[in-house]
């Protein structure tokens, strides 16, 4: 056990994650120059265009490190999300230490300092990595600064590196081995092993990812996770290197994965504890927290016949993802779908795009919603997720929704727009704090129904990129909220309805129909958009019809190029939705949400 | 004669091939035009060579054609003697009919007495100009070469020449162009009597010089309305006065001057091109020269064909294909043609826009064609999408 190391990577959004993941995996020979690959861990083809890692991964580096003994490295990934923060404290929870990095021209972000709390929860070793240092634009001298005073971590403890370059590996991963403690536990005592992710094999259901903390377990072992109770017997334990490695046994200390007959990553829960059916241990792991879904959404077919290809897409998908959760839905414009819920827009943004790319669906999705609540005059309590159900307004007798902690860190600069870009969004009780010179934390409640969709994009752009931002929901608190319905063409599409806060209603609207008028294109006739609160109409916009087309040469027999064009227009079509006579993009629906990006 | 009345002249069912020669030179390039062609002219002569090698090398492959298309570029800048020995490879490789199109594409500076004496003689029997307008700030704005007075000595003099069949290219929406002064334009083009025009809306392609000027804000277009107004009214006007609005942008004194040779790229004839950029087109197969003419040459020189590309179109291509072309004409789509020839019967499948587009007086169905209206041809492209 003293041969192990645990240990994770956590660094804000592009600050070189998997880059350095790739390092370590390259020096330590685990795969040579030519099968090598960029971002090895981010396996999804999804995680590599966007450089976002999404699922956890492990792989154990095998390294003879300068005292002349060899070490069992073992290296667990973590998404990059805030959407993902709890799968993060999970995977952190299996370490005992992270390498935390930061972006030596960026410096310390919003999710360096979060990841950062994140490890110390878990009492983790902290080795601050300044990656980049090759950059033209990289300030060390800064950013040692910023350990120090912003981090409140030992300035003298870091150690540089570029990952791209491979510069400063060895350093890493010499001081993996003599900062990171070694795991404690012991192999003979009942088994307690955290699970901190689960993946899908169509051969063989459902791989759980787990630390052993105490205890030992082997094929044939009856095991039972403590969550739900359910009892499994083991089929085959292992441990990991590029792929999955057999093993007769994994105990306390060790990184490993079960494959135990689950049917699906829906009956195991991340952050849940398994531990032995006839030996069980005396408490369950601490930290385990079910999963909420934060953000809300129907997913319909674009052509209806495709409803049936649509629920086995969700199934499928579903097996591997358990944050997704979805149910039956159905709506006047847009026929049968599902009802969904996620973890926040990104998760959102990659269920949709994963359901279009792997399963070939052309899906459209209702406009966004989080959770309330509404107290009725009887005093009964309703939470809808969809605003198809906001109740009849004359039962209603309070209205709350989800508040969230906002987290902002920038440069002092651009405090004042950012200041009124939360109050925009409905900002109070703010906090501001001076971390160094130069550089503030603010702090603020805001409804996370106002944060959710665009204030991401706003804030980048008001802060030139500079400003970061993480949040976690904090409470429910009471607002005025009403229903805003849209109608195109005189016809109410109940995916466009959102509940907003009645101040803000006739803005949004407004919004809404400007929005619309952008996304939906000009047909043959001229288009109404209107917003309306209960039937009175309070923001209106109208789309022109088309009367002439561009309709240029179609000489010397050049008829493909035309044709390309028309070929492309008409890949757009197909990602609209006929709702009475009226086209709607897909766009249509998320854009609704955005306001511009001034 | 050139012409004969009784021939299939725009009837689909004449499915003889056409020829077709580019002439990638030009005097100075318009302002508007994103078309291949090189100011310099000193590489002529080579561009002549490989040319005449390049008919020598596909030689005679499909039978008689009965249309032969000299453009480009301007082709007019060719001497005479280029202009024969081209010809001459024509007649001496590829079988022509003997009522044959045979259209030269000129611009009006280039056209003297004694010149176009010789094109005459030359067996060419059709004359398309580069008039654009008559109006001369126009004829600046545009940066073409010619003058209105040249313009106009230019048609008089063809007609003295004898040749019959005479086209004008008009172009409309023009920055500061409003309908009165396009109407001048046109009645002025109708005192001449033209067999043929065709009246196009000025587009602006990202690298014409009118472009750049456009992108950098020096001007602006005519507003959507105006130029569905320059659309309906000069269908209206020319109508009027006895023309056939066959195309979107080309109309016909009558159905026996409607291009021969265009009308073949429309309605999936084959045809065979010449010369750098040139396309080409046979059983559902298309390719394509390389545009710039030095690896045109050097394919040549290297006893190769010069294609840049070659697309083998699927029936789904195909089908797209015949729909914007069609929607393009007055004479529409045949519904029992399309069903038979792409296993797709509009009418059935698209029961409900056609009614809807019928009812707005975009499309009509007559005598078996889904046919156009003028209202429809001024978005004939979104009706291909529907």
């Amino acid at each position: 056990m003293k041969n192990i190391r645990n240990f994770s990577i956590i660094a804000h959004i592009d600050h070189g994650k998997s880059t350095l993941a790739d390092r370590l995996i390259q020096y330590t020979g685990m795969v040579d120059e030519r099968n090598f690959q960029d971002q090895i861990l981010d396996n999804m083809d999804i995680e590599r265009e966007r450089g976002i890692t999404i699922k956890s991964q492990a792989i154990t580096l095998p390294y003879r490190a300068k005292d002349g003994n060899d070490y069992s490295l073992n290296l667990i990934d973590t998404p990059g999300h805030v959407d993902f923060s709890y799968e993060v404290s999970r995977a952190l929870a299996s370490c005992e230490g992270v390498l935390l990095l930061i972006d030596a021209a960026q410096g310390v972000q919003a999710q360096t300092i979060a990841n950062l709390f994140l490890a110390m929860d878990n009492n983790l070793a902290i080795i601050p990595v300044i990656n980049k240092i090759d950059l033209p634009t990289a300030d060390v001298e800064r950013v040692i600064e910023e350990i120090d005073s912003e981090l409140g971590l030992d300035p003298f403890s870091h150690l540089k590196c570029s990952a791209k370059e491979g510069i400063g590996i060895e350093e890493i991963l010499e001081a993996i081995v003599q900062r990171i403690p070694p795991p404690t536990g012991d192999p003979e005592a009942p088994l307690a092993a955290l699970i901190f992710d689960a993946k899908y094999d169509s051969f063989r259901g459902t791989v759980i990812h787990c630390r052993v903390f105490e205890g030992t377990v082997q094929s044939g072992d009856i095991i039972r996770l403590v969550y739900n109770g359910a009892t499994y017997k083991v089929d085959e334990v292992g441990g990991f290197s590029l792929g999955r490695l057999r093993r007769e046994k994994i105990s306390a200390g060790e990184v490993g994965y079960m494959i135990a007959g689950v049917k699906t990553v829906s009956d195991v829960h991340i952050g849940d504890t398994i531990t032995l059916d006839q030996r069980p241990c005396e408490k369950p792991l601490p930290g385990f927290k079910e999963f909420k879904p934060v953000v809300f959404s129907s997913i319909y077919p674009i052509a209806s016949d495709d409803y049936e290809d649509l629920a086995v897409g969700l199934e499928k998908y579903k097996l591997n993802d358990a944050a997704f959760v979805y149910q039956k839905d159905s709506s006047a414009a847009l026929g049968q779908g599902f009802r969904c819920g996620f973890l926040g827009l990104l998760h959102l943004d990659i269920v949709q795009e994963r359901l279009e790319r792997e399963y070939d669906l052309s899906i459209i999705l209702s406009v966004p919603s989080v959770r309330y609540r509404f107290t009725l005059k009887d005093e009964s309590l309703v939470v809808i997720d969809n605003p198809a159900h906001y109740p009849d307004p004359m039962f209603i007798a309070k209205g709350e929704e989800p508040f969230i902690k906002a987290i902002l860190l920038l440069p002092e600069k651009y405090l004042g727009a950012v200041m009124k870009l939360c109050m925009e969004k409905r900002g109070v009780n703010s906090k501001l704090n001076y971390l160094s010179p130069g550089r503030v934390e603010l702090i603020y409640e805001m409804p996370l129904a106002e944060v959710l969709f665009d204030f991401y994009d706003r804030l980048k752009s008001v802060t030139q990129g500079y400003g970061s931002f993480d949040y976690e929901v904090i409470d429910y608190r009471e607002g005025d909220l009403v229903l805003l319905d849209i109608l195109v063409n005189g016809e109410k599409v109940d995916a466009l309805s959102q509940i907003v806060h009645r101040e803000n209603a006739r803005q949004r609207g407004l919004q809404a129909c400007e929005r619309l008028k952008e996304e939906i294109p000009r047909q043959s006739f001229k288009i109404p958009i209107q917003g309306a609160i209960g039937g009175q109409i309070i923001a209106r916009s109208t789309i022109q019809p088309f009367r002439k087309d561009v309709t240029a040469k179609c000489y010397g027999g050049d008829i493909t190029r035309k044709r390309k064009l028309l070929e492309k227009q008409k890949k757009g079509k197909k990602r609209m939705k006929m709702i009475g006579s009226v086209t709607i993009p897909q766009s249509a629906f998320l854009a609704v949400l955005k306001t511009d990006t001034d | 004669m050139f012409t004969n009345q009784k021939s299939e002249i725009g009837n689909r069912k004449s499915k003889v091939p056409g020829l077709y020669i580019h002439v990638p030179f030009c005097l100075r390039k318009c302002n508007y035009c994103s078309f291949y062609s090189i100011t310099s002219l000193s590489s002529i002569p080579d561009f002549l060579k490989a040319l005449l090698q390049e008919m020598e090398m596909v030689h005679d492959p499909w039978g008689p054609f009965d249309t032969v298309y000299i453009g480009g570029g301007t082709p007019s800048l060719l001497t005479i003697k280029q202009l024969e020995s081209i010809l001459t490879r024509v007649q001496k490789y590829f079988r022509l009919l003997p009522d044959s199109e045979i259209t030269l594409e000129a611009n009006p500076g280039d056209l003297s007495l004694p010149f176009l004496r010789s094109l005459k003689s030359l067996g060419i029997n059709r004359l398309n100009m580069g008039v654009q307008s008559f109006d001369q700030k126009i004829l600046d704005f545009l940066g073409r070469r010619h003058s209105l007075e040249q313009a106009i000595s230019a048609i008089e003099s063809t007609r003295l020449t004898g040749f019959q069949n005479l086209g004008f290219d008009l172009i409309y929406g023009i920055p500061g162009q409003n309908l009165a002064s396009w109407q001048k334009t046109v009645e002025q083009a109708l005192t001449f009597l033209p067999e043929h025009l065709s009246c196009y809306q000025l587009t602006l392609e990202e690298k014409t010089a009118l472009g750049q000027r456009y992108r950098n804000g020096e001007f602006q277009l005519p507003e959507e309305d105006l130029q569905y107004d320059f659309f309906m009214k000069t269908s209206e006007w020319l109508e009027g006065a006895g023309y056939l609005h066959y195309e979107v942008s080309n109309f016909a004194r009558s159905l026996t001057f409607a291009s021969r040779h265009n009308q073949k790229y429309w309605n999936h004839t084959s045809y065979l091109g010449f010369g750098p950029a040139a396309h080409s087109f046979k059983d559902g197969e298309r390719w394509w020269n390389h545009a710039s003419l030095d690896p045109y040459l050097a394919d040549i020189e290297n006893g190769k064909l010069p294609v840049e590309k070659k697309e083998n179109l699927t029936i789904e291509q195909l089908r797209l294909e015949a729909l914007f072309l069609g929607l393009r004409t007055k004479r529409g789509i045949s519904l029992q043609d399309f069903t038979r020839q792409y296993h797709s019967d509009l009418l059935f499948e698209k029961k409900e826009v056609i009614g809807n587009l019928e009812r707005q007086g975009f499309l009509s169905i007559q005598k078996g064609h889904l046919v156009p209206t003028r209202a429809g041809l001024a978005v004939a492209d979104s009706l291909a999408l529907i």
